[in-house]
Order: structure tokens, then sequence, then C-alpha cells
């Protein structure tokens, strides 16, 4: 096995000079300090994001986008393929965990402060990947054309609508169309496996990029250490083996998932039938929907949904240019200033999440 | 020349006006002439002496009749001693056992009713006199219904229209201002409790509740203005208006012939009249229930056909009630359900069909067609069984992979420890 | 003692491995093979050959969830109405002699085009297309 294999590799090394991924492979390396479980992440959502693009191409092959067609493929998928249920199932789970990990990505970099110079160009792919991420939610979640996916999306394109100027604009081209039809599906159907695809995989190809180009962050406590005591695993194939642990038993979770608490079919999505009750977005836009829906009908002048739908938007944006934010360092906080914003943020997205979904 | 020529077309202009108002007055003069005015309607209506069922929406008064056309009278004159004058033909409130000819002057002559309704029927007041309220009337009996009894006298409204008192909801109702009035009935023996008895039925709550007016009201089996009780030898075809399969089934059987030998009831005998209820499978066997030991005893022919109907009835019903518990586990875990579905629809059509066959009293027939349900029923229970035990091969071919993840994963770990152990 | 460990533990990890790629590629290909239905047929339904259907007769076919009389007059047209009557859901059925569709739950009783002429259905019977391609009789929903 192995004489095939380095007989292969020099076959390759011949022609086209494996001498700089030889390079990254052995010289690579990840500090190991009590942190670094979080250096997994990344790689986690990743692998996530490679289940998705695989389970996907497979649904491809048997899904129909179209009203009078869509919610019968799905059906047709998860009661008569073989595995479809299986396939469609972790899709769906995989969807919702890529998006965890995207969310405990972003953050646990935040807080080590890895997005600082010279890494600001990666934190900023990074968060272009993050929202492509949720475009890729909202967009295949329509997909099997059932009552809630319909729904959800009408409240979704009508916040969209809410922005000034661009906003109706926004909201005709995302709905192809004035009203959430069969228009809408085929575009969110050509965005979800065409358009975002390849614009995501030049974001991550960057993204990737300059990881591989920069080598792992190192925090504080870690690079203030003297060079004996600091600790480094190799890459490969350290390092790889750890990954391929932890994927696997995401992997194994992931299936679990699938397969006891699948997802529904539901009902066919009619336009003409009012909405049901209680409908919600799905959990990862929860805690946007959760505020606009706290807000007031209308502060001093604005409309509350208004006032709202910027707040995000700018939050959003400067959250994106964080590298960019310089706050002094103040000697006497136990906790810095710009963590102590980064843990509020994250206590209201919580909290706004689950009031989402007790209230 | 200007101030002149200016006077003159101003008078020209006033002149012509003013003969044009003129003519218009006369005009609306005559259309007004031509535009019959009810004066006993208006002089009724200013003292406020109008008949107590008096509606805007009776259908005679949409018809532009007027007051006189049915109570005689001048409508022009608003001289009351003119107006209800008998020489000009007033015949004022007619008495109870005239009504009927006082209705048929119309509704009896076709060619008065043409005008109005070419198709409309003109047998009313016949068949009226030939019902029992009919010839009671004709006998001096002033308690009985006539034509307002039903139709009121001036609210009268056709039966399609929703607010009408002979419109198919309203009909129980209708009747039952007289049958159930116990007071009123008492002098013909007649009880009181149809309504009752009516509202509990199959045929009550379909109408009654959910306001289905293909439901047969009072109406339907007792006759409009011939009303009579069913005779027996009617019993079975008035059922079997609706329910036809079972009246030829029934009609061409040896105890059909019986019945009326015994002069049973027909249909009746075994499922009551107003208050029949959805039948249930124990009315025929040998139970408790059965209405065959009514007649049948143990030993007798009849006895032992009800027993193996009533066999091959449960059976089937059995079968299915399976098949459906498994179809319904089947949807609730979310497997595929439509065959199956598609094939109980299928059982379900034999057990109604064996049900309806029970009346031709053969057993062998009813046999025939559970046997087909059973067969049925028992491939939709296999196929749902299939889909449940594909939904715990799942799990257990879950159950495996997970295994084989994790002998790989704890490989691997000790391996991971095993690689650090050798680099420290 | 040391060597027996290692190659236990690769025998683990090749069993683990294979086994785990075998976990995740079996059902994968399992889900690339068509299955017996190829398609979902949502629109359209074969309904056999049109030279194999006598006249004057009927045939009930499963359209997606729901039930469809196929009718062969005797002038040899086709009619394909929803088998579902519109008064209580009884399954209807083509006589042969008056050429109407009945339904003997309570002798309702429609025309060929699905209208409730007579008896308690409420409504007409949905219609549905009929086209012959090759010989093969297909039903279509309408619009």
């Amino acid at each position: 096995m192995k004489k095939i294999g380095s007989k292969l590799i020099d076959w390759i090394d011949e022609r086209y000079d494996l001498t700089p991924v030889r390079n990254l492979l052995l010289h690579k390396k990840v500090p190991e300090h009590r942190h670094s479980v979080w250096y997994y992440m990344g790689g986690v959502t990743l692998f996530l994001f490679l289940v998705q693009l695989f389970t996907g191409i497979l649904l491809l092959l048997y899904y129909r986008p179209g009203e009078d067609s869509a919610y019968e493929s799905v059906r047709f998928i998860v009661t008569e393929v073989k595995f479809g249920w299986l396939i469609r199932n972790v899709h769906s789970w995989s969807a919702n965990l890529l998006v965890l990990f995207a969310f405990i990505h972003m953050f646990s970099v935040f807080f080590s402060k890895a997005y600082e110079k010279p890494r600001e160009l990666t934190w900023i792919t990074g968060f272009i990947i993050l929202v492509f991420t949720l475009a890729f939610g909202f967009s295949g979640y329509l997909l099997p054309w059932n009552e809630l996916a319909f729904f959800a999306t009408k409240v979704g394109t009508d916040i969209v609508g809410v922005v000034p100027v661009i906003g109706e604009p926004l909201k005709t081209f995302l709905r192809g169309g004035e009203e959430v039809t069969g228009a809408t599906l085929s575009r969110f159907f050509g965005i979800h496996v065409a358009i975002l695809p390849a614009i995501f995989t030049i974001f991550l190809t960057l993204h990737l990029l300059f990881i591989q180009r920069q080598g792992m962050h190192e925090p504080e406590h870690f690079k203030n250490l003297p060079e004996e005591k600091k600790t480094y695993i190799s890459f490969f194939p350290d390092f790889a083996l750890k990954d391929l642990l932890l994927w696997v038993v995401v992997f194994n979770i992931l299936i679990f998932l699938a397969l006891y608490s699948p997802w529904e079919l539901g009902n066919k999505a009619d336009a003409f039938a009012s909405a049901p009750s209680g409908i919600r977005p799905e959990w990862y836009f929860m805690f946007m929907f959760q505020s606009l829906k706290l807000l007031p009908a209308h502060i001093l002048f604005l409309e509350g949904e208004l006032l709202g739908v910027l707040f995000f938007g700018v939050a959003g944006f400067i959250w994106m240019l964080v590298p960019y934010i310089k706050v002094k360092h103040r000697p006497n906080w136990k906790i810095q200033p710009l963590t102590l914003i980064g843990i509020i943020i994250v206590a209201f997205i919580v909290i706004m999440t689950v009031l989402g979904y007790i209230i | 020349m200007g101030k002149r020529f200016y006077y003159f077309l101003l008078s020209t202009l006033t002149v012509s006006f003013l003969f044009g108002f003129a003519y218009a007055e006369k005009e609306n003069k005559k259309a007004d002439q031509n535009q019959k005015v009810d004066q006993c309607f208006v002089c009724h209506k200013e003292i406020e002496n109008l008949p107590k069922d008096f509606s805007e929406n009776d259908i005679h008064r949409h018809a532009n009749l007027l007051c006189s056309s049915c109570h005689g009278g001048d409508p022009n004159s608003d001289d009351q001693d003119v107006a209800m004058s008998p020489s000009k033909g007033f015949v004022g409130v007619p008495k109870r056992k005239d009504i009927p000819k006082f209705c048929g002057k119309c509704h009896s002559n076709i060619n008065i009713m043409r005008v109005y309704q070419p198709r409309i029927a003109t047998d009313q007041v016949e068949q009226y006199y030939t019902s029992v309220h009919g010839k009671k009337l004709l006998a001096g009996d002033e308690n009985v219904a006539e034509c307002s009894s039903c139709h009121t006298a001036h609210s009268i409204l056709p039966a399609k229209d929703p607010r009408s008192s002979v419109y198919a909801l309203n009909v129980p109702n209708t009747c039952n201002k007289c049958h159930g009035n116990s007071s009123l009935m008492k002098n013909y023996n007649i009880p009181v409790n149809q309504l009752e008895e009516y509202s509990k039925s199959v045929h009550g709550i379909a109408l009654l509740k959910n306001k289905d007016i293909s439901a047969p009201a009072c109406n339907d089996c007792h006759g409009n203005h011939g009303a009579t009780p069913p005779g027996l030898k009617s019993i079975s075809h008035v059922c079997g208006t609706c329910h036809v399969s079972n009246m030829e089934f029934f009609n061409a059987t040896r105890m059909a012939r019986a019945f009326e030998e015994q002069d049973f009831h027909g249909c009746e005998q075994c499922h009551g009249n107003h208050a029949v209820q959805k039948p249930n499978d124990d009315m025929i066997g040998v139970g408790k229930e059965s209405k065959c030991i009514d007649c049948h005893s143990e030993g007798d022919k009849g006895y032992n056909v009800s027993k193996n109907i009533h066999s091959s009835l449960t059976q089937l019903k059995n079968e299915y009630d399976a098949a459906n518990a498994k179809y319904l586990e089947v949807k609730q875990i979310g497997m595929n359900d439509v065959e199956i579905g598609f094939q109980l629809q299928d059982a379900k059509q034999a057990l109604i069909q064996s049900r309806t066959l029970i009346h031709t009293f053969d057993s062998a027939k009813v046999g025939a067609k559970a046997k087909e349900g059973i067969d049925i029923s028992n491939k939709a229970s296999l196929l749902a069984q299939k889909e449940i035990d594909d939904y715990s091969t799942r799990r257990n071919g879950f159950a495996i992979a997970t295994l084989t993840f994790l002998v790989f994963v704890i490989a691997l770990y000790f391996k991971i420890k095993d690689k650090e152990k050798k680099a420290s | 003692m040391k060597l027996d460990r290692r190659k236990f533990l690769n025998m683990l990890l090749g069993f683990g491995g294979i086994g785990g790629i075998l976990s995740v590629f079996y059902p994968v290909f399992s889900f690339l093979i068509p299955p017996k239905t190829t398609e979902p047929k949502v629109n359209s339904v074969k309904a056999g050959m049109s030279a194999e259907f006598p006249t004057n007769s009927s045939k009930i076919i499963k359209f997606g969830r729901k039930p469809v009389i196929l009718i062969k007059t005797e002038d040899n047209e086709y009619k394909a109405l929803s088998a579902s009557c519109t008064h209580l859901d009884c399954i209807v059925q083509y006589k042969n002699d008056t050429k109407q569709i009945l339904c003997a739950c309570h002798n309702g009783i429609y025309d060929l085009s699905g209208r409730n002429i007579s008896g308690p259905p409420p409504r007409p019977l949905e219609e549905y297309e009929v086209k012959i391609i090759k010989d093969e009789i297909v039903i279509t929903k309408v619009g």
C-alpha cells in the first residue's frame, strides 16, 4: 500500500514539483495551548460545508424546481429513493450545524483577537462567507416548497422591502415579482445551486489561502511565552489526524440527528391559504426576527421595523470592519472594552434566540 | 343689434324651458298613472294595520301583484268604502276552509301561472285534497294545515330561497309547528316526537347540523302537497330514491314478499323511520342487538344465514381496522403511506358494498364481497408492515454504522496518543 | 507488547476506517441507483394501451393520492374524471347502460362531463385531460 502511494507521489513530483506542498505539510505548525481547541472550529465548519456540497449535489439529481414539482420531488426523494430520507435529512441538519459552527468559529476568532493585523482580510472574507452561508440557508429553505417555507420567505423578503430606497426593488428582485410565487422558487434555486456556490468558492479559497500563507494566529498569552516554552504540533499528520477524529464524531452526530429528528415534509405551499399561526424563521435568523418584533411601531418619526433593519445592517457592517477598530487598552479593566462588547453581543444573540421560542 | 338679440335669445330659452318642464310633468303623471298605486298598501301602512307576517320580500309582491290581486277590491281608491266594496270584488280575509281554493284561483290555472313561470306545477290544490290535511279540511276540520300554514300568507318565498319557511333546512321546523304541539295532535292520536327523533337521526344530523340540503326532510318521504305517511308498499321505494342498491337487492328477495304478507314495514321494520341511525354490524347476526332474531330462531335457515353474514362482516371489519391501525402508524412515523392509503380506500369500498349486500339476505354474496375486502386489507397490512420494518432497519443500520465509526475513532484516538508519546 | 498493540491498533483503524467508508458509500450508491418508480408522477399518469381498453367501459386509476375514473365511451372517446363523489367521497362507477356516472352510496348521478345532474352531489367531478401518445393512454391534470 505504502509503496504504491510513494510511487504515485514520485510520479506527480517529477512533473509538477510538489516542493511547496511538501513544505506546507512538513513545516506547517499549530500552536498548542489551553485555548487551542478553538482552532478546530474552522475545520469543522469547512467539513460541514463539504457535506452540504456533497449531499446537495446528490439531491440535485432528483430535485425538480417549480411550483408543480418541487414539493412532489422532495416527497419522492424521501419516500421512494433509496436512502433519500438520509441524504435529505443530513442536508437539512448539516445546514443548521454549519451555521452554528460558523458562528462559534467567528466568535472564537473574535475573542482571541485573531483578526488583528496582519489577518484583517481573513476576517473580512470570513464575514462575507458567513453572510453567504445565511443566504444559502435562506434560499435553500424555500426549495421544498412547503407551507412553512413559503411563509417564512414571504416574511423574510417583506423585511428586506423595509429598507429605504433600495428595499422595494431589492424585494422585487429577490421575489422575481411582487409576490412570492413559482418565479421566486426558480430564482432561489438558481441562487442556491449556482450563483452562491460560485461566489462562495471564490471567497472560501481566498480565506483558506490567507490562512495557509500566514499560519495560525498565536494568542497574546502564547506570544509572550519564552521560546522554549512554546509548544507546537505539526499540522500534518498530528493536527490533521485530530481534525479527522473530530470530523468523524461530528459526522456521526449528524447522522444521529438525521435519523432520530428528521425534517418533516409539511404541507404543500398554497399561496391563497392564510399564514399558519406562529410562523417563525429558522433559528439563526430568530434573534433578528425577535428584536424586530419587540421594537415599538414608531420611534420618533421613524418606523420601528425600519430602524431595526438599519441597525442590524449598520451593526453587521461595523462588525465586518472590526480589525480596523482600535480601542485603547485599559490596564485597570479586568475585561477589555472590545471583549466586553463581544460578550454583550453573544448574550444578546442567545437571549433573543431563546426569547423567540418561549414567547 | 347686440342688446336686442340678447333679450330675444333669453326669452326664447326661458319659454322653451317652461314648455319642456310642463311636458315632462305631463309625461311623469302619465307614467305614474300606468304604475298602479296600491292604495290598499298605502292606507294600511299608514294606519299600521299591515298583516302580522307582511314582508317586503314576498314573492307575489315581487311579481308586482297587489293586495287586490288576491283580496279583490279597488286598489286605486283611497276611500275605504269604495276600495273594500264587494261590488268591486273585495273578498276580505278568506275562511280557512276556502284558502286552498283561494290560492288555487291562480295556482291551479296554468294559463295564469305560465306568465310568471312557464314550467311551474299547477296540481298543488288537487294533490292537497288527496292528503290527510286536505281530506280533513274538506270534512270541516279547521285545525289542519292549509296553504298558508306552511307557506305563510304575506311572506311567501320560493322553496329555493334560504329565508323561506319551506326551504329544505326549515321544513322540519315548519312541520313541527303543528306536529310538535301535543294539545293539537292529541285529537288525532299522532305522536309529537318526530322532530326530536329526526334531529338525532342520520338524516336529521346531515340536514340540520351539517346543512346538507340533499338529506331528506319531512316532505322528501311524506310528499309536499299530497302529504301522506308512506303506505306499506311504498316504504322501500321511498327509501330507495336515494338508497337504490339497498332497495333493488331487497325487493328481489323472498324476504320482501314475506314482509308484504306479514304487513311488515319494509325498511322501517329494521331501520326505524324518523330516528333512523347509522346501522351497525350487530343489527344482523344472532346477538342481542340483532333484528333478525325478532322473527328467526335457532335452527331455521334465516338464523344461520344471519349468523354467517355477521361473521363475514365482522371478519372484514376487523381486518380493515387492523390494516387501518398500521396505516396510521406508518403515517405517524413518517414513512410512505400513499399506496397503503389507496388499498385501504378499496377495502373500505368492499366493506360498504358487503354491508349493502346484506339486503340480498344471501350469505354467499356477502361472503364473496367480504373476502375481496379481507384480501385487500391483508395486502395493505403487509405493505404497512414493510414500511414499519424499514423504519427499524434504518435504526439498526445506523447503530452498526455508529459502531464502526466508534471503533475507528477509538483506534485513532489511541494512535494519536501514541504519536504524542513518541514525540515527547 | 508494543508491536502487538501497534498492529492491533492499526487493524482496528483499518477495520473501522473501511467500515466507516462503506457506511458512507453504500447509502450513496443506493441513492444513485434509480428507484422502481423513476419519477414522481405528478402531472401525468400512464393508464395502459388504448387498443386494449374495451369500448363503453371504465377503469379506476391512481393519480398521486387521488382516484380517477377513466372511461372509454361508445364513440371511442376518452373521459377522465375524479372518482371521488363530491357528496360524501364514495368511489363512483360508470354505468354502461345509461352511459352515466353513478355513485351507488346515495344514488348521485353525473353526466360524462362530470356535471352533477341528479341526487345529492353538490358539485361536478373534476375533469382530467386524456392524451393518446403512441397508443398509450396518458392522463394529465388540466391547466
